[in-house]
């Protein structure tokens, strides 16, 4: 990509992300109810598309050859274990990024 | 002067309230930086990046699509749907962001998950100004997330250790965002579906591909859904 497609790229990521914060504003006037579908998709549609980036972050895992997605799983199941003991969200990164960084580096 | 005491006593009651998010921002934002440092980037990308964007997942995505082929269209799609949850924060903050004057364009264009919880459920003092209190709030929030990213952007390249698998980083956070929705709102069946639908469509279409099919899979089976996802959960 040359630095014009990047900037296109990147101002479509604005366009996008200031129109999700925006249009509120421009279109429901305060006072009155919100659409009952929209209050659906909004209640529902956040930890959906979570799950679709956590599979886009591991895109490129090829689980048929070698290492077979295993230094993913692990350090993912560790992510897990610890978010649920401790709840700290930057503990639960910190230590999984860590662990995948030694398992590609000295393991894999 | 007057109006410049008012500033002192909305920054002053602001600070307090986002000293949770510094530390965060911090460690995200330089996180972010040096992913994109690793990835290729100089350090004017992720500074640039934090300013204009401001959304932490999706700037983390925008590496990835940089990385990939050119696809404008599937950029802007993606940011839409990552970002569609600031829509309701948008609808909750109607009233209160209402009559603010030319503050309140940068309060909306700055309304990030955090700057939202703050100033959603932020007690204001009596006497400090409601819109300076959240002009700060906003700021601060911002300047914590630039400043992270852009010293991660500048000293990514003098990390003296190997940095392979460093950009675990982003799935681990998505991950952990999974994992606190998925315990705190308990919408099983929608996490359920936003992964087996991108699992499905990434097996369909190939890596290269799969993202908007599987944004407009997960919409339709919403949609579909509607009924027992939403009876289900009143019936408990």
């Amino acid at each position: 990509m040359s630095v014009s497609q990047h900037i296109i790229t990147v101002g479509m990521v604005v366009i996008g992300t200031m129109l999700t914060r925006f249009l509120p504003f421009l279109i429901f006037p305060s006072g009155k109810p919100t659409p009952k579908f929209v209050q659906y998709l909004g209640k529902y549609l956040s930890v959906a598309v979570f799950g679709l980036l956590v599979v886009y972050c591991l895109k490129d895992v090829d689980v048929f050859s070698f290492s077979y997605g295993l230094p993913e799983l692990i350090s993912i199941i560790i992510v897990i274990l610890l978010h649920l003991w401790k709840r700290q969200m930057l503990i639960s990164i910190a230590a999984g990024t860590v662990c995948y960084m030694l398992l590609v580096q000295f393991v894999f | 002067m007057r109006s410049k005491g008012k500033l002192k006593s909305a920054f002053l009651a602001a600070f307090p309230n986002t000293v949770p998010i510094l530390t965060g921002f911090l460690f995200l934002g330089m996180s972010y930086g040096i992913y994109m440092n690793t990835s290729g980037f100089p350090f004017w990308y992720p500074c640039l990046m934090s300013l204009t964007i401001f959304a932490g997942s999706m700037e983390f995505v925008t590496v990835s699509l940089l990385l990939g082929h050119f696809d404008p269209l599937q950029a802007f799609l993606m940011a839409l749907m990552i970002n569609a949850r600031h829509l309701f924060y948008g609808i909750s903050m109607l009233d209160r962001y209402k009559g603010l004057g030319i503050k309140k364009l940068y309060l909306i264009f700055g309304m990030c998950d955090e700057s939202f919880s703050v100033n959603c459920t932020a007690n204001i003092p009596n006497g400090v100004d409601k819109g300076w209190f959240y002009f700060f709030v906003t700021l601060l929030n911002h300047s914590y997330w630039f400043i992270g990213s852009t010293l991660g952007g500048i000293f990514g390249s003098l990390l003296s250790f190997n940095t392979e698998g460093i950009t675990f980083v982003m799935t681990a956070l998505f991950v952990v965002i999974f994992l606190e929705q998925w315990l705190k709102d308990k919408n099983y069946i929608s996490a359920l579906i936003g992964v087996v639908v991108s699992v499905i469509s990434l097996v369909v279409f190939g890596k290269d591909d799969f993202i908007i099919p599987a944004m407009i899979g997960i919409v339709g089976v919403l949609t579909l859904l509607r009924k027992p996802i939403e009876g289900g959960k009143s019936a408990k």
